[in-house]
């Protein structure tokens, strides 16, 4: 009996760490600088758990990119090899995730992630390890401020808050907003924050706030509160999961005013979950994908083709963040040491991606991206605006619905 | 005042579905005094299987647009359940009466081992990205005097009540109900009384499943959005609801879930919406501090 | 006992100091010639976190024999407490000293000593808070409770603003490493052997065997009940504390939820409810398990992760055919041959558990 026992528990931890050795662990001292051995970059997503489709979007367009450059020859002839991990829509598993990447993969650059509190997670490890990190769809500030390694691809929150204010107060004339946020989402507290600061300081007034949590099914109680106050809009800087319930409710309620959000709104699901319900509502993005600019078109016929599916923003911005990448690497000449590989990516300017032209700033954030609205017009998602930064003159290289200029080919 | 009534009304609407899902918990606690802490997600499964089942009949009958008439809302009510009675029977069989005369904890620990089965299992199978409840019945907006709504939350209150009624019929009326009131009152007695103690828990734990997909059928039409994980507040709020009702008794679960849902309806208009989840255990704590044996329960003192 | 038995423990604290410094020296080394030891460093502070939660969980769990479902709860209140002070007032004190040097590296371990005290302090008290009301309820109730305030803990840190409510705590200084996660792991497990051997120990074990009749003995166990809340608690809250203060040192209400709590029941009841070595031994399986499944899951259909899946079916599994875990309520040690000459002959028996090995004539 007792030797039963110690039998067994041997057995366990045998069969723990058999799992352990690495599945292709490298010889130690390997290096990837030089040679003609592959690159080999690492991506951790959510590929499971609730944000899942977040995770999935962003590693098909990351797959696209990469496969399109080696196809084209690679980086100075190296063909590039992702390496992905799951972090289960967890900032701790983010954490980890990276660690092994970097520790065990020997990664010279890391892709990654949507979520900002995994991004946040997996930051300090990347600058303390020299490893380069962009993340393609974090929107929350603190995640650049981690280090001088770390890159974003999109617009910040206080960025995209202040311009939905200023485009329903100065484009829309709108005076009274009510705010429905997320309470567990540091996206949605954080969006509601800016946004709600610049509308009232562009003169207009919040009404009212409510809350609820992501994953509650009945907003009926927040809604009545709301409809007393009676509202001209109600901004929802939320997810596509809650809003589209949010908007069915609403309206069963009897409120009729137009919804408005930010970028989590954007998913091929939305109008699955809402339908009728949010006819001429309205979100801020980072695409649209059906903009008439060549580079935008290309990059949405490749992907239908490929996952048969229309791609995302977080799509669109996965795409851009692997190809300013592996731009960075041509431009570094081959070398993918930490620091000369964080100089390259640090100098991108004008680079023409899918979501804008690219120039990032001394913050390592993009500046002067141009926010989309996208609005929902007959059961299906069209572009309603084009809100440029403010005081920025034209932008260049992104065309907009009528002309069809370009700057540079990809 | 109108916002008084629609709240009033939505919480009654919210809480007729954890009623339905309380009386499970209830009448099992009654019989077994083992809280099945997998029967949120039974409730779970009675969703997916109208998603699933839905989703068919929409396009059998009517074509590949789908639709909706009242005659396939009540097939896959059926289906649902009997998909989870039978569930909820093999749950019976094959993980808790092994543990009968085992100690508590281990039952326990078995319960939370099924519901994660479930819900996991459910992440694993269906999907961890929510699915989109077809519809089974047409809605209309309803306008009562500034009070609005739609015939779903009328439809949900109604067929609450059609089935609680036949519930209190079973417990009360029936010859099998006397049998299991009599097990739960004292289990080795009744099996002296030649009661088929055996036969009666696994039927009290097939009611209950059915109950529970009732209620995940009507969650279906009133909240569209349906995740393996959907179980789990519900599940938790259901149990809230039938402690503060006094867990064991049949009425006392359905008063503690429409309790629990207007509680609910009035804290998340306010200020307090932030801690709606926290509500119900707060409310719980403050029911076993101060009244244990719940509203309509009687004090049952442990005998040595 | 001899007059210097405090010489006997002294010696055997400096070894074990020594021992642990050795062996993060070791790893430190190792590390900058394997980078890939970076990443299983990582892994074993994790597990050596786990270890105490494990046992500190233990303790309530399984010496006590209350169910509590809220362990996540206390190894957060432990967490947030020490990073609020080491973020707001210790950190911004040791950044004025310069890079560097020893008195900043003496101010940073004192400071994080001193940060996990406060969180383990923290957390007791909150292990009072919910250990009052249990005192009344019975082994499901309990359960459910706990669990309650658990979440009530996580939706509370949530709304707490000061503390990064959705956004998380960043900026905590990641002062943790190696040495101190393991050096409170070796202390948590000294408390909780020491304990359970005391008369306070002998208490809980008398509750947890029948309660009723302990209190008929004698025992007070109101008193008891909630002393095994606090002292399990104060060591998750220390856990929390070193789990705060080790890169990435980020702190986010996510990190806390139900699934938490489950994942440390799991380790006990794996182990064994009332084994402290069991709750070791499950500690460090079910830390290596995941990264391990990690390899697993590229076979899974949709890449999908069964780690819960199978942590499940373990744990029903384990209840129908083992339910006292890996080693009941024995120790690892009580398996391994021991001299027969030194056991009378009664006592020789396989069911002896800690409560007969010591004591007199057996009790029929």
């Amino acid at each position: 009996m007792k030797r039963n026992v110690l039998v067994a528990i041997t057995c366990a931890l045998a069969l723990a760490f058999l799992g352990c050795p690495p599945k292709n662990a490298e010889t130690p001292n390997a290096t990837t600088t030089g040679g003609d051995g592959e690159i080999l970059v690492g991506e951790y997503g959510s590929l499971t758990g609730n944000q899942a489709t977040f995770g999935t979007s962003t590693h098909n367009a990351i797959m696209l990119a990469v496969d399109e450059i080696n196809g084209a020859g690679g980086v100075n002839g190296r063909k590039i090899k992702v390496q992905t991990e799951d972090d289960q829509s967890k900032a701790e598993e983010a954490a980890n995730a990276v660690t092994k990447l970097i520790a065990q993969n020997n990664v010279v650059a890391v892709l990654g992630e949507v979520a900002s509190s995994s991004s946040i997670a997996a930051a300090p490890i990347c600058q303390n390890n020299k490893i380069p990190m962009i993340t393609p769809s974090s929107t929350n500030p603190a995640v650049t401020k981690k280090g001088d390694y770390i890159f974003r691809m999109c617009f910040l929150d206080d960025y995209q808050g202040a311009s939905m204010a200023r485009y329903l107060r100065q484009t829309l004339g709108i005076k009274n907003v009510a705010i429905l946020i997320d309470n567990k989402s540091d996206y949605s507290t954080g969006l509601a924050k800016y946004f709600g600061d610049a509308f009232t300081a562009m003169g207009g007034t919040i009404v009212g706030t409510q809350s609820f949590t992501s994953g509650d099914s009945d907003f009926r109680a927040q809604l009545t509160a709301i409809r007393t106050t009676k509202p001209e809009l109600i901004y929802i800087p939320a997810y596509y999961n809650d809003v589209g319930q949010i908007a069915i409710q609403a309206r069963d309620l009897g409120m009729n005013m137009p919804l408005a959000g930010g970028d989590g709104w954007e998913s091929p699901k939305l109008i699955e979950i809402g339908g009728k319900a949010l006819e001429g509502c309205f979100y801020s993005n980072h695409y649209f994908f059906g903009d008439t600019n060549p580079i935008v078109r290309n990059f949405v016929e490749k992907y239908k083709q490929r996952y048969s599916a229309t791609p995302d923003a977080l799509a669109a911005l996965a795409y851009d963040a692997a190809r300013v990448l592996a731009d960075a690497m041509k431009r570094a000449g081959g070398k993918t040491d930490g620091p000369t590989l964080r100089e390259a990516i640090a100098a991108t300017k004008g680079f023409a991606g899918v979501t804008g032209t690219i120039n990032l700033g001394p913050d390592r954030n993009p500046e002067g991206k141009t926010l989309v609205i996208v609005e929902v017009k007959g059961g299906e998602l069209t572009l309603k605006a084009k809100v440029e930064p403010e005081g920025a003159p034209a932008a260049t290289g992104t065309a907009t619905t009528t002309t069809t200029g370009t700057t540079g080919t990809q | 005042m109108q916002e008084l009534l629609q709240n009033l009304l939505n919480g009654i609407a919210a809480g007729s579905i954890y009623a339905l899902i309380a009386l499970g918990y209830t009448m099992v606690y009654g019989i077994l005094k083992l809280i099945n802490f997998a029967h949120g997600d039974v409730f779970m499964i009675g969703s997916f299987v109208g998603f699933y089942a839905g989703g068919w009949f929409s396009k059998q009958l009517h074509g590949a647009t789908g639709g909706s008439s009242p005659a396939s809302a009540a097939v896959v009510l059926l289906l649902s359940m009997i998909v989870c009675g039978a569930l909820g029977y093999l749950n019976e069989r094959v993980a808790y009466r092994p543990l009968r005369n085992a100690p508590r904890i281990a039952s326990l620990i078995t319960a939370i081992g099924i519901s994660f089965l479930l819900e996991y299992g459910g992440q694993f199978v269906f999907g961890p990205d929510p699915k989109f409840f077809p519809t089974l019945i047409e809605k209309h907006l309803i306008n009562i005097g500034g009070v609005v709504t739609t015939n779903y939350q009328l439809i949900v209150l109604g067929v609450a009540i059609v089935f609680m009624a036949i519930l209190q019929y079973i417990v009360y009326g029936t010859k099998f109900g006397r049998a299991m009131r009599a097990v739960s009152f004292n289990f080795e007695t009744a099996s002296l009384m030649g009661i088929p103690t055996d036969r009666v828990i696994s039927t009290t734990f097939v009611i209950g499943s059915m109950l529970a997909a009732v209620a995940g059928i009507l969650f279906g039409l009133a909240y569209p959005k349906i995740d393996p994980l959907m179980g789990v507040m519900p599940g938790l709020k259901a149990f809230v609801s039938a402690v503060l009702g006094g867990i064991g008794n049949v009425p006392g679960a359905v008063v503690g879930g429409l309790l629990i849902g207007v509680i609910e309806a009035f804290v998340g208009g306010s200020r307090f919406s932030n801690y709606r989840d926290a509500i119900a255990f707060v409310i719980l704590i403050v029911i076993l501090l101060f009244r244990p044996s719940g509203l309509f329960g009687k004090y049952q003192p442990e005998k040595v | 006992m001899p007059r210097t038995w405090w010489l006997r423990d002294l010696f055997f604290l400096a070894l074990f100091i020594a021992v642990l410094i050795g062996a993060w020296w070791a790893i430190e080394y190792a590390a900058t010639i394997w980078p890939v030891m970076r990443y299983y460093n990582r892994i074993l502070v994790i597990m050596g976190i786990n270890i105490t939660l494990a046992v500190s969980l233990n303790i309530i769990n399984g010496h006590a024999g209350q169910f509590s479902l809220g362990h996540a709860g206390f190894m957060a209140v432990g967490a947030y407490s020490a990073a609020f002070l080491t973020v707001y007032y210790f950190g911004p004190y040791v950044e004025k000293m310069p890079e560097g040097s020893t008195q900043q590296v003496v101010w940073q371990n004192v400071l994080l000593v001193v940060a996990v005290l406060a969180g383990a302090l923290t957390s007791a008290i909150a292990g009072y808070i919910v250990g009052l009301p249990s005192l009344r309820l019975r082994g499901d109730y309990l359960a459910i409770v706990t669990l309650g305030f658990g979440e009530i803990i996580r939706v509370m840190i949530l709304n707490i603003d000061k503390i990064g409510a959705a956004r998380g705590l960043t900026g905590i200084p990641p002062w943790n490493n190696f040495f101190w996660v393991f050096f409170f792991c070796g202390l948590t497990i000294l408390i909780s052997h020491r304990l359970v051997q005391s008369s306070v120990g002998r208490a809980f074990l008398a509750i947890r065997e029948d309660q009723i009749a302990a209190e008929s003995m004698g025992v007070d166990t109101t008193r008891y009940k909630v002393k095994a809340f606090i002292i399990g608690s104060c060591l998750a809250g220390a856990a929390g504390a070193l789990f705060a203060h080790y890169s990435p040192a980020y702190l986010n209400p996510t990190m806390f939820t139900f699934i938490r709590s489950f994942e440390v029941v799991a380790m006990v009841v794996l182990g064994g409810l009332g084994s402290i070595s069991g709750s070791i031994v499950a500690a460090i399986i079910l830390t290596f398990l995941p990264e391990g499944l990690r390899a697993v899951k590229d076979y899974m259909p949709g890449g999908r992760d069964p780690r819960m899946v199978i942590y499940s079916i373990m744990l029903i599994v384990l209840m129908l055919t083992r339910p006292q875990g890996l080693f009941g309520r024995k120790e690892l040690w009580e398996f391994l041959p021991r001299r027969k000459d030194k056991i009378p002959k009664e006592k020789r028996d396989e069911g002896g558990d800690q409560l007969d090995r010591d004591a007199g004539p057996p009790v029929t």
